[in-house]
């Protein structure tokens, strides 16, 4: 294995870049290191002035995601040595906008997610010092999206998050079906008041994209047609009873 | 201080390519997937005009199958055969996605789900072979 590789990074300073250019690097090919540690290198030994977004180094935190030779991907979790020989293309996520290198703006998806209200709704509370018991069946239920991590790799695959940036996006729905599925929730009508609209569920083609590149095979696709099929369901019952659906 | 929810910091918008779904193999797939929906339509509309030949007389069902037959046709209907077994077999293997059945608190696995609907598919093709070979 030689022991370098050329490493592209987009680069893109707001100040004085009317777009994007790339910037060229050569660094040590490892064969423990991984894209963020080429960065880091690149960081610490050749140009201080990159940017770029990471902070747990171990596929936790969610904050390292960015496009590798043109497929989203958690640097940290991407080994360099599968791009030999190189050379290896870094990119900020698509479909966000740019703030500076590798960095994108994530608010549009933290809106999202919020108005998917990914957090346990109770009608009633029970007192504090009564538990809410789950069996593991129960558990089992909705625990494959309690692993999303929110680093974004699904709305950066998703060509319709990137052609309509209305819609909810992969994970928001995924996160949103994680409480709808918990037997301790009772907030799945709200959430589906939300998220039936046209650029909710809906919007989705069925593309499956987001479920391939999810480090944490969440797999958001198949939570959306799951939620359709819920929804339709529900819309069905409504139509028959008009006044017993709930 | 600034209002961190106020402040909007210079960024760069990329739009998104006319051509995106040429820069991926996968989303390639997906649009042959879609446009596989058009051949399907093609076949119901086929279909649809053979049963009126059918039912208007043996000339019109011998000029049907004259037509049939043209080069054309024929390298339409081999194109569109290809895009309806693409179309059937993406959309099974996709049924799995959409359907969750659990047995003794076990999600089944996506060939349990995919399975019934090949095997729908091949007695189906069956049946209508047996009907059309038979005499
Ligand atoms: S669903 Fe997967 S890809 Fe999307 S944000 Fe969650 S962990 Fe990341
Ligand atoms: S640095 Fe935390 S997920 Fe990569």
């Amino acid at each position: 294995m030689a022991n370098r590789i050329t490493i592209e990074v987009a680069r893109y300073h707001p100040a004085h870049d009317e777009k994007p250019g790339f910037d060229t690097y050569e660094v040590p090919l490892r064969k423990e290191w991984v894209v963020l540690d080429a960065l880091n290198y690149i960081k610490d030994h050749l140009d201080g002035t990159l940017s770029f977004r990471w902070s747990c180094r171990m596929g936790v935190c969610g904050s390292c995601g960015m496009t590798v030779n043109g497929v989203p991907k958690l640097t940290c979790a991407t080994f360099l040595s599968d791009y030999a020989p190189g050379p290896v293309r870094v990119e900020p996520l698509k479909n966000f906008p740019v703030l500076r290198d590798l960095v994108v703006d994530t608010s549009d998806f933290l809106v999202k997610l919020g108005k998917s209200k990914p957090w346990i709704i109770r009608k009633v509370e029970k007192p504090l010092d009564e538990e809410y018991l789950q069996t593991p069946e129960e558990l089992d239920a909705y625990k494959q999206y309690s692993m999303c991590i929110n680093c974004m790799l699904c709305y950066a695959a998703c060509p319709v998050y990137g052609l309509d940036p209305l819609f909810s996006g992969p994970a928001a729905i995924a996160l949103a079906q994680r409480y709808n599925l918990d037997s301790r929730d009772q907030g799945a009508n709200q959430r589906l008041d939300i998220l039936s609209q046209h650029d909710g569920i809906w919007g989705c083609t069925f593309v499956g994209e987001c479920t391939q590149v999810c480090p944490k095979n969440v797999d958001p696709a198949g939570a959306i047609q799951q939620y359709k099929l819920t929804a339709t369901t529900e819309w069905l019952k409504a139509l028959v009873l008009p006044r017993g659906g709930t | 201080m600034i209002n961190p929810t106020e402040y909007v910091p210079k960024s760069y918008h990329a739009r998104v390519s006319t051509y995106w779904w040429l820069t991926r193999w996968v989303y390639l797939k997906f649009i042959l997937r879609e446009v596989s929906s058009v051949f399907v339509a093609w076949f119901v509309v086929v279909t649809l005009l053979q049963i009126r030949a059918v039912t208007s007389g043996p000339a019109d069902y011998g000029e049907f199958q004259r037509w049939l037959r043209s080069p054309l046709l024929l390298t339409l209907n081999a194109v569109s055969f290809f895009f309806v077994v693409f179309h059937a077999v993406t959309w099974f293997n996709l049924s799995a996605k959409a359907m969750v059945v659990r047995v003794g608190g076990k999600r089944l696995p996506g060939i349990a789900i995919a399975a019934p609907n090949y095997a729908a598919w091949a007695v189906a093709s069956g049946a209508v072979a047996w009907i059309l070979l038979r005499g």
